[in-house]
């Protein structure tokens, strides 16, 4: 953290966006994270990555639930909707929002602990219901608030900061995803802002439920040698497999791509993923291939990123309920509420 | 690019900019602290180490350090440098006991120094601490030269002259005041171990145009100021016309309205843009009512019947001849009534005291060549300073001149090439605290400039010396302190400690930081965070850095050096730390006159 907050200063030169706003409109309150902690990097690639779609921060929702990661919603966005919800239960309280106000942009931001310990049963159905929704894990290996003891997603024999060994194998939250229907599934790293960036608007863009594992070292807690989520370890053995470039609806593909490498998506609002292959034989529609792929990465210790999955397709919670098109607060009250003749009308074919 | 070379003492001290842009190279941060912790008599010698006059300085000086100022890149205003160097010396305790001091022993060596003006009272200051003996020649019967003979007043007060201008010569130089320097050759025969120039650039442009000398009211604006100034002259015509858009044309229309010119305009031949006056002195002028018509060419001064009745003026457009050069195209004419008319076009060097056959080298314009180093002119042991080296400047490069010549002639008394000098140095302090403390207010002020107070326009008028700048108020003060940028306070990389982890770049409030793969300048300046614009500021570019060999490059154009990334690095790569630039003086060149003496 530091000590005095970013001061605002509006010098000349600085980009704004289409709404008129420069990135400073998107930030939120002073982080009070330990110095260097890869969760800061990850807000200040949110804040870009708003302000480039250029999304009205009141148009989004911010939820977490407990832990170093789950306070950055504070950090980002100070004029959008939040919540911090109980430790794991963020996504039911993303569900029953997302059912009220479906036109909004919902961001869950949580971490190993809360998704892949107390709240990994919460973590799986949505993705199994595809929610409409963001969902970041902050994933360092460690619970920093609790001053750095194993996390689900530590390695098998990494050390911890004192010397103890893991000896429980980990959760790994992408291959977790695929396995549990997740429709939008990649893996980042905090210290490569060209790879989260986009990957942050294309999760945002996304129809249904978009997971991003996050790989965010712990400066404090787990960034030693002998530790496989430190900043050094994750670019030694660094293996973007598929490159993803983010190109909104108005503009036209204009990088030039290796002939053949390149498989374009076109998401719903009309914007585009450029995936760039960079492992030739890797297909991101294709779930089996990228379970086996990721299965031979690990064991050679290699750690995959990039969009790794993408069902366009799939149906999301709201399509399947066949629920009311418009949020519920658009809706006139008398007929949300009908009231109770109408009520009493209804429990008699009942009787 | 290859990695920026921070031990050349210039790369830190351009991040200085006001520094970088004072001629004498005033320590603007550091002072500005000082009177920010009260330490008004320390701010006062710092000052006076560099700039020797900062009483005077602060009320008048040209301040080439305003218009480079970081806050001015940042938002539209500069910081009140100027001002602040005021409330140092207004406020300053009494400082007279760590003035420097002449030995005991003098060194045995006597100069000469032409004119009592700020660049030879500079000379003095620098060699009388170091034992040589003065002699002040002084054509008018009082010291200061152009300070006091051509700055009115009502804008820099003779007691401030004075005390500031005392405070030299009572170091024990011999001041011969009504003393005017009528030959260089006679000079010579006193035996002089060497002679320094400081005689201004004393005589006024004339416009030699009709009806020029049909009358007795047209006046020479320097020669005319110095009249004002020493009680020759106390009164003007209603109606006064100003020939010239300068600083001079400023201090002869104001002059004129406490003369009792009711109606006084100024005349100057370029747009506004272009005129020579600072800006301020253009809006004290205006706020005065004094009127300024630009693009009005001098055609014709008019006499009826011997008495001067007014000025014919072309009006005129101004068109590149697409050379780059400004050509006026006449519209039409337009003849002005005035009673007076004051020509401040400018003002040049004049010698005719100088023989021409005693080794002295003259150029085509009849002035004298003057080495740009060491200000010696072509015949050894006489140097040259102020207006007279190179034309008129301004107080500050005088004082610079006074610093330079005072090494060279202290080099040249004992015998020691004058080419070889000691250079510029800089040191480097941490200025970290604990965690979260830095050494130095490192939170940005968004305030805005402070207005300098003005007496009122009913009361300013009534007496020539009514000061009308009152000098800031305690609280402006403690506003105006608070927006320097503490540009000295460096950030400093040290590239085998970063870990990447992007934290000062997030942080940073200007978006100065970028980590990114290596290139040439013009790519790299191209691929920031914020696009490097500004040619103008360095990029600060690391080593490869240890992890991904990439480079940390740093824009300096904007950075507020408010310290976030310092605060925000977890391995400390980032460091803020005090640059203090060490500037050699003549005190400072090691020579040994008894040593010398022996041999």
């Amino acid at each position: 953290m530091s000590f005095i907050r970013k001061p605002n200063i509006a010098y000349k030169g600085q980009r704004t966006n289409a709404l008129g706003l420069s990135m400073r409109d998107y930030e939120g309150g002073m982080s009070t994270l330990c110095a260097g902690c890869g969760h800061d990097s990850i807000t200040s690639a949110l804040v870009q990555a708003f302000f480039e779609l250029d999304i009205e921060p009141h148009r989004v929702a911010k939820l977490s639930g407990i832990g170093c990661s789950s306070k950055t919603p504070a950090y980002f966005l100070s004029t959008a909707h939040g919540i911090n919800t109980v430790h794991g239960r963020m996504p039911a309280v993303a569900t029953g929002a997302n059912a009220a106000a479906r036109d909004l942009y919902y961001i869950g931001v949580s971490g190993d602990g809360d998704s892949l310990s107390i709240g990994l049963g919460q973590f799986a159905h949505a993705m199994r219901r595809n929610l409409h929704m963001l969902y970041l894990i902050e994933n360092n290996g460690v619970y920093g608030l609790t001053k750095g003891q194993f996390s689900a997603s530590a390695d098998l024999g990494t050390k911890a900061k004192k010397g103890e060994v893991n000896e429980q194998p980990p959760i790994d939250p992408v291959k977790a995803a695929l396995a549990f229907g997740g429709s939008f599934v990649a893996r980042a790293f905090s210290g490569d802002k060209d790879q989260l960036l986009p990957l942050l608007k294309a999760g945002l863009k996304h129809k249904g439920f978009a997971m991003i594992d996050v790989l965010s070292p712990c400066v404090t807690f787990n960034d030693h040698e002998d530790s496989t989520k430190s900043y050094a370890h994750t670019r030694q053995f660094y293996h973007p497999a598929v490159h993803t470039d983010f190109i909104p609806p108005a503009e036209a593909i204009t990088i030039n791509y290796a002939e053949g490498d390149v498989v374009t998506v076109e998401l719903h609002d009309g914007s585009k993923l450029v995936l760039c292959k960079v492992q030739p034989s890797y297909d991101p529609h294709d779930r089996a291939a990228a379970l086996s792929y990721l299965e031979k990465s690990e064991a050679k210790g290699e750690i995959v990123t990039g969009l790794l999955y993408i069902d366009e397709n799939r149906s999301t919670m709201h399509a399947v309920n066949n629920s009311a098109v418009k949020p519920l607060r658009e809706i006139p009250y008398e007929d949300l509420n009908p009231g109770a003749a109408k009520l009493v009308e209804l429990q008699s074919r009942y009787r | 690019m290859k990695p920026t070379d921070t031990s050349n003492p210039d790369y830190f001290h351009k991040v200085v900019d006001c520094q970088w842009a004072c001629p004498a190279h005033t320590n603007v941060p550091e002072y500005i602290r000082l009177i920010a912790q009260g330490r008004n008599a320390d701010a006062y010698m710092l000052n006076r180490d560099s700039n020797v006059f900062p009483g005077i300085l602060g009320r008048v000086c040209d301040r080439p350090c305003e218009p480079a100022c970081r806050r001015g890149r940042i938002e539209d205003k500069p910081v009140a440098i100027c001002r602040l160097k005021r409330v140092a010396a207004d406020l300053s305790e009494d400082i007279r006991d760590r003035l420097p001091r002449a030995p005991a022993k003098a060194n045995g060596k006597k100069i000469a120094l032409i004119g009592a003006g700020c660049a030879s009272l500079t000379v003095a200051n620098d060699l009388l601490p170091l034992g040589y003996e003065v002699v002040i020649y002084e054509k008018l019967g009082e010291t200061g030269g152009l300070m006091r003979s051509n700055i009115p007043r009502f804008r820099l007060p003779p007691a401030v002259l004075d005390t500031e201008i005392n405070a030299i010569i009572d170091m024990g130089a011999e001041l011969r005041l009504n003393s005017p320097v009528e030959s260089m050759k006679s000079l010579l025969d006193e035996g002089y171990d060497a002679i320094f120039v400081g005689s201004g650039a004393p005589h006024g442009k004339n416009l030699e145009l009709p009806g020029r000398y049909d009358t007795d009211r047209i006046h020479i604006g320097i020669a005319w100021l110095e009249s004002v100034a020493f009680e020759h002259v106390d009164s003007i015509g209603e109606t006064v016309l100003i020939i010239g858009g300068g600083n001079t044309a400023m201090d002869c229309c104001r002059s004129s309205l406490r003369l009792g010119g009711k109606d006084v305009k100024v005349m100057a031949r370029k747009p506004r843009n272009l005129l020579k006056a600072s800006d301020w002195e253009l809006e004290d002028a205006e706020e005065e009512q004094v009127e300024i018509l630009l693009n009005h060419s001098p055609e014709e001064f008019v006499i009826d019947k011997g008495k001067l009745v007014g000025m014919k003026f072309a009006r005129v457009e101004w068109h590149d001849d697409g050379s780059g050069r400004l050509k006026a195209k006449t519209l039409d004419h337009i003849v002005l009534p005035c009673d007076d008319v004051i020509l401040a076009i400018g003002q040049e060097n004049a010698f005719p005291w100088i023989e021409r056959d005693i080794g002295l080298e003259f150029d085509q314009w009849d002035v004298p060549v003057v080495d740009e180093v060491t200000y010696q002119s072509a015949r050894p042991g006489i140097f040259f300073g102020g207006d007279s080296a190179f034309g008129p400047k301004n107080i500050i490069w005088a004082v610079e001149h006074g610093h330079q010549a005072a090494i060279s002639m202290h080099k040249y008394c004992h015998s020691q090439s004058m080419t070889d000098r000691l250079p510029y140095g800089v040191n480097l302090a941490s200025t970290k605290m604990s965690i979260h403390e830095w050494s130095y207010s490192n939170d940005f002020d968004p305030a805005e400039r402070r207005l300098m107070p003005h007496v009122s326009l009913q009361e300013r008028f009534k007496k020539l010396d009514i000061e009308v700048e009152l000098g800031f108020t305690f609280d402006q003060t403690v506003t105006e302190v608070e927006r320097c940028l503490n540009c000295d306070i460096q950030t400093v990389f040290s590239t085998k400690l970063c870990i990447e982890c992007d934290a000062c770049i997030d942080i940073c409030p200007v978006d100065c930081l970028t980590i990114t793969h290596n290139g040439e300048e013009v790519d790299l300046r191209g691929r920031l965070r914020a696009p490097a614009e500004n040619l103008e500021q360095d990029l600060y570019v690391s080593e490869g850095l240890p992890q991904t060999g990439r480079v940390m490059v740093k824009d300096e154009n904007l950075c507020v050096h408010c310290g976030l990334c310092a605060e925000r690095c977890p391995t400390a790569a980032w460091d803020m730390q005090k640059s203090d630039l060490v500037i050699p003086y003549a005190s400072d060149e090691p020579v040994c006159p008894t040593k010398r003496k022996a041999g």
